[in-house]
């Protein structure tokens, strides 16, 4: 039984059931205005994707136009940047991939002592303020004299993808039917055959999804990034530059065109994962 | 036979540890390391020229006492406007996500993707999007004025309301995904046994939703109010040099004037308040909530 057949069923009567209905609608309307609300500023990023725009900045609306879209890639530093900001991302996510879920994977399955301080050490990256992590990595990197750009950005991504891969990884597969894993060593598989034929099956899902998030992440990481980039520029980077010099409308395009490529992926994913339970 | 089960229990005693071992070890030294690095910064003394200055490690504590009375006004401005927007979050996730988790039947999924999908454009964009919306010469501005909502020569933009609005805006996904979580799972029995024994609607959501809906609560609130109390891009975009937060000045210590350790030893201070809060949390309900 839903929880709504329980509430409506349940309801005794009189004017008690009038209110709650006025109450239902009421809080059903609040939920769509939030989630409106959340949606604004994209309405205002896609239109502005179409805006011709009179100066240097694309902060008012001038007039319609295509042309924007018929040249996404105009200018070559914000399409650099964003090729950087693809290629820290890549790189971070595959490393911080490997480091992360081996982690997840022991703090679910085996039960050994100190678990429990490396559960809370792991979550102390993901609630420290981006602005401490970025501040500290630089003091090492300075004080280790090491020039900062792509390489300590990619550190400086790694150190935070890590416990947020392990951490999103360990809670969904927590609950799995581990006794598969018992029952493929009892028929006579390798730890190693096990791994690959058993284990890795059950959690590629979470590990999909993990990446995913952690790729976006990534991406859209401006506060640590901005100290220890040195001169390379990632994508969010060039924007923050852009702001207090000229801001191209491509910068709404390759926006728009980034939303509109992980809507088709959620959208698959979705579909994907419905076949799966429909099969 | 029984060999070969002592040597695999051998190797799966072990196994954990080698499984976490670099995870940990990267994290020793790209997330510890640099705390102890950060905390030498806080007690040294800047010497040499403004073009090659030097670090003196010299157990300086005077620089925590410059950072607390320099940015005492900072300091105060990041945890009220963390703190009005973590109420706030609060306030605009639970509806929705109490209609999510039990209104929107097969919806639901649908629901939860559109809630998510605004967050797939990058941060700084959603912010500048916002300053157009707010924008003295914006639609939103000349409404607010043709009905005499704003006081003549009012505007939006620039103030502490904007920077608070922004800091909502960037972080309420982690306080509608957690509430979520935490309504989600509520068993529908015990809203159907609450009916039995006669709630009203009202005392089924404080007596039995709220209380089941507090790791959530707790869990959003602590994931919005970190990154907000340490943030400077929507002080930096959307406030003005009177809404200026801790970040703001970290940043500008670190990047621009590169006065080290005063700046270390501010950030120090934010982060000490904030683990001691984490650890509070971690202790009494565990880390699962927390992702």
């Amino acid at each position: 039984m839903t929880v709504e057949a329980v509430t409506t069923l349940a309801e005794p009567g009189r004017n008690v059931r009038g209110t709650f209905k006025l109450g239902d609608l009421a809080l059903r309307i609040l939920a769509g205005l939030v989630l409106l609300y959340l949606f604004i500023p994209i309405f205002v990023i896609v239109l502005f994707s179409f805006n011709k725009p009179a100066g240097k900045f694309n902060y008012t609306w001038q007039g319609f136009t295509l042309e924007n879209w018929a040249n996404p890639f105009k200018y070559p530093a914000l399409t650099n940047a964003l090729k950087m900001s693809l290629n820290v991302a890549a790189v971070s996510t595959s490393i911080a991939l490997v480091l992360g879920t081996l982690v997840a994977v022991a703090l679910v399955r085996q039960r050994f002592t100190g678990s429990k301080a490396v559960d809370t050490f792991l979550v102390l990256p993901l609630t420290s303020p981006e602005v401490v992590m970025g501040a500290s990595l630089l003091t090492l990197f300075l004080s280790m004299g090491w020039a900062t750009g792509y390489f300590t950005i990619v550190l400086a991504h790694v150190a935070f993808q890590i416990s947020f891969i392990a951490m999103t990884v360990r809670a969904r597969i927590r609950g799995f039917d581990w006794t598969l894993e018992d029952a493929s060593l009892d028929l006579g598989a390798g730890p190693v055959r096990t791994f690959f034929k058993v284990t890795l099956p059950l959690i590629v899902p979470g590990i999909v999804a993990a990446a995913m998030l952690s790729f976006a992440l990534s991406l859209d990481d401006f506060i640590i990034t901005y100290f220890v980039s040195g001169s390379t520029v990632t994508y969010p980077l060039y924007v923050n530059a852009a702001t207090k010099a000229a801001v191209p409308p491509q910068i709404n395009v390759l926006a728009t065109a980034i939303l509109v490529v992980s809507l088709i992926l959620l959208a698959v994913g979705t579909l994907y994962r419905r076949k799966r339970i429909d099969a | 036979m029984a060999g070969v089960a002592t040597s695999n229990r051998q190797r799966s005693r072990i196994a954990p540890y080698l499984m976490i071992l670099p995870a940990l070890a990267y994290l020793a030294v790209f997330y510890a390391v640099p705390f102890v690095s950060l905390f030498r910064t806080s007690l040294s003394t800047m010497g040499g020229s403004i073009y090659l200055p030097t670090l003196t490690f010299a157990w300086d504590f005077g620089n925590y006492g410059q950072a607390l009375s320099e940015y005492r006004d900072q300091i105060l401005r990041s945890f009220g406007y963390a703190f009005a927007a973590t109420v706030l979050c609060l306030l605009l996730a639970f509806p929705l996500a109490y209609v999510i988790a039990f209104k929107a039947g097969r919806y639901k999924n649908l629901l939860l993707g559109l809630v998510i999908l605004p967050f797939f454009v990058t941060f700084l964009i959603r912010t500048i999007a916002w300053k157009t919306i707010l924008a003295d010469n914006g639609w939103v501005v000349s409404v607010l004025d043709t009905l005499h909502l704003l006081p003549p020569e009012g505007r939006l933009l620039s103030t502490s309301w904007a920077v608070i609005g922004g800091l909502t805006y960037n972080w309420i996904i982690f306080m509608i995904l957690p509430l979520y979580v935490s309504l989600e799972k509520i068993d529908a029995r015990l809203l159907e046994a609450s009916k039995d024994l006669y709630a009203t609607n009202r005392r089924m959501f404080g007596k039995v939703i709220l209380p089941l809906a507090v790791p959530g609560v707790l869990a959003g609130s602590l994931l919005v109010f970190i990154p907000s109390v340490g943030d400077f891009i929507n002080a930096d975009y959307l406030g003005s040099t009177k809404t200026t937060m801790i970040g703001n000045v970290i940043q500008k210590q670190f990047l621009v004037i590169k006065d080290y350790p005063v700046a270390a030893a501010l950030s120090f201070v934010l982060m000490a308040l904030i683990l001691a809060g984490v650890l509070l949390y971690t202790k009494a309900l565990g880390t699962e909530d927390l992702v």
